[in-house]
């Protein structure tokens, strides 16, 4: 391999960016629109979700049953109805997501201490906004319930604290009030930096195939490994750049600090930015021209989305997907980005996925330069 | 001694799938003489070409390139050929003189050098005071000059050149040949192939190729007086007749579809 040659190609490439602005424009603007657009949009706390109210009874202890369902912030209690053909109506409009009927007996019912029934319906369409709904109506329901008989006890002389129960401290470790950004965050900064990057040198060669100045580099003495190589080193400045804003971006606008070492999570992203690019610079030795090198990446990056771990738990997904996912290193990267965000550890407990990573990157690259053999046929 | 000849090429064959590109073809080019390559549209020319430039590699036979072997030493050989492709194949997105230094940078040439040879080939090509020109606002005739002017930066013993001069304007065409005299009579070897006759009579040598084989070689004149005819494109026409077994109009008046349209005028 000669130094001269590969600095050559380097330059070259660099020449190619700087005239085409745009591309290079739209290449520092991606991480910045997609972590805003992907950090906002991907969020699964649930909260106010729209209910009709069918109160029957509308005396002060249903309109405080239903006052616990407003102040809760899961609930949005704003539509009053008196018809219980309305309820099913606006359902299925989509105006709500769910209804509370109170029967007309509510508040007799309690002062005679017996168990009025309440309905809360839920339109299950969307299993996560109805899982949300089903365990706060519930919960809800439970808290107005004890709250009421530990008076109606007190009243009796009896003192809840003394009689026996199980007192359940829970504590919940690195998101302690279960935000989903932080979840979210560190696994998109992940995937935006993969797609990106995948993208980035997946048409670099394909351009030189597709305006035939590969033929002529061809009957120059180059070697594919100074091409591959200098092809690559200027996108993993820019691949680095891009990891950089979405890394700030990320964890600043969205307020996810990082817990653990920047400096080790930025020179593994470093690594991760060389693994993606060669992801894509195979890409652009096997496709023939720009449109297929523009479906393999789709073909690469939309089921490395599920695959990766970035939203849905892995450990749900059948034995083989599982294992699919494997193969995609942004799998590792992510377990990194949220191991060093979230959790604050090092390296000791986070080396098997820089080793994977590691060899990725070599197999990869590896691949590239062979499949690329100088020739056209 | 097989030194005298810069290509020399045995039963070169190249097939895609089941279809015979090239088949079975032998060449021998002497060395700084200006060997030019005839024949039809997919006769197999430009793929000939790009097995001696090491672009596709033969499906079969072997021969010499430069001396060196074209199946064990095509990286070696690659140092001493210049080649321009059919389809303009620089950077358009780059100034003449960032291709021109791209090139001579790929072949490693020492900084000095690199200087002296840039301005000499912009000088040549006549394209001073287009240094700074982005390759893709050349017209055609400037374009192809500084393709030669790339494919020459290195100083190389064999110049290969597909179509050089196909679209270009006459006078544009009339200045690229006197440089391929000139790189001649200093000793460079040069391979060319083209469809105007003109050009492939001011050859020393041409080849006729159709369907992937040789039908004839010889220097213009012999070709001419072995079919007896009045000039090379004649003999073009003869032979490519000879292999079809279709008449070829030889005047434009005799063409039907022209008369045909004609008549229909008339109605």
């Amino acid at each position: 391999m000669s130094l001269q040659r590969l600095v050559t190609i380097i330059k070259k490439e660099f020449l190619h960016i700087k005239r085409d602005k745009a591309s290079l424009a739209i290449a520092i603007a991606m991480p910045l629109i997609f972590i805003l657009i992907f950090g906002y949009a991907v969020n699964t706390d649930v909260e106010n979700i729209d209910v009709a109210v069918f109160d029957n009874d509308k005396t002060l202890e249903s309109r405080e049953f239903i006052n616990k369902f407003a102040k809760s912030n899961y609930f949005n209690t704003r539509i009053y109805t008196s018809n219980i053909d309305k309820i099913e109506e606006l359902i299925d409009k989509g105006e709500v997501k769910g209804a509370i009927i109170i029967p007309s007996e509510f508040s007799k019912k309690l002062k005679r201490k017996e168990n009025p029934q309440v309905q809360l319906i839920i339109d299950g369409s969307d299993p996560t906004i109805a899982r949300t709904a089903l365990q706060s109506g519930v919960l809800i329901a439970k808290m107005y319930s004890l709250t009421k008989q530990e008076k109606d006890l007190k009243k009796q002389g009896v003192f809840s604290n003394k009689i026996g129960a199980v007192d359940m401290r829970t504590r919940v470790w690195y998101n302690p009030n279960l935000e989903s950004t932080r979840f979210t965050i560190p696994g998109l900064i992940g995937l935006i930096m993969q797609n990106i990057t995948v993208m980035l040198t997946a048409f670099t060669l394909v351009r030189e195939k597709e305006k035939g100045t590969i033929e002529q580099l061809i009957v120059t003495p180059i070697k594919s490994s100074e091409l591959i190589l200098g092809k690559m080193i200027p996108y993993i400045l820019i691949g680095s750049i891009d990891f950089l804003i979405a890394l700030f971006f990320g964890t600043y606008w969205f307020n996810v600090p990082i817990q653990g070492d920047s400096l080790l999570l930025i020179t593994l992203g470093l690594g991760f930015v060389i693994c993606a690019l060669a992801v894509g610079m195979l890409i652009s030795t096997v496709a023939e021209n720009q449109l297929q090198a523009m479906q393999m990446s789709l073909l690469f990056v939309l089921p490395s989305v599920l695959l990766s771990g970035f939203i849905f738990p892995r450990e749900a997904m059948p034995k083989l997907i599982e294992l699919a996912g494997y193969a995609i290193p942004l799998t590792y990267f992510i377990k990194i980005l949220r191991g060093i965000i979230l959790k604050g550890i090092g390296i000791e407990y986070l080396w098997k996925e820089v080793v994977f990573l590691l060899i990725f990157g070599i197999i990869l690259l590896t691949i590239a330069s062979v499949r690329f053999k100088k020739r056209l046929d | 001694m097989d030194n005298q000849y810069s290509i020399d090429i045995n039963n070169l064959t190249k097939i895609f799938g089941d279809f015979v590109a090239v088949d079975g073809i032998n060449l021998k080019v002497p060395k700084g003489k200006i060997f030019g390559l005839l024949g039809p549209n997919g006769a197999g020319k430009s793929t000939t070409i790009r097995m001696i430039c090491g672009v596709l590699t033969p499906t079969k036979g072997e021969g010499k390139v430069v001396g060196l072997d074209l199946l064990k030493e095509g990286e070696q050989i690659k140092q001493h050929i210049g080649y321009m492709s059919q389809r303009f194949s620089l950077y358009e997105d780059l100034t003449v003189l960032e291709n021109l230094k791209f090139y001579s940078d790929i072949y490693s040439l020492p900084k000095n050098i690199s200087k002296n040879r840039i301005s000499e080939l912009i000088r040549m090509a006549g394209l001073e005071g287009k240094e700074k020109v982005i390759a893709a606002n050349l017209s055609g005739g400037w374009k192809q000059r500084l393709a030669l002017g790339c494919a020459l930066i290195h100083r190389p013993r064999l110049l290969v050149l597909d179509e050089p001069t196909a679209g270009v304007d006459p006078v544009s065409r009339r200045i690229f040949w006197e440089l391929i005299y000139e790189l001649a009579v200093q000793g460079i070897t040069i391979l060319v192939t083209t469809h105007y006759m003109d050009e492939a009579e001011s050859c020393d040598e041409i080849a006729f190729i159709f369907k992937g084989s040789v039908l004839a070689k010889g220097t213009p004149e012999e070709l001419i007086k072995d079919r007896k005819g009045k000039n090379l494109e004649d003999v073009f026409i003869s032979y490519v007749e000879e292999q079809t077994g279709q008449k070829v109009n030889s005047s434009f008046a005799e063409m039907k579809f022209l008369r045909g349209i004609e008549e229909g005028d008339g109605e």
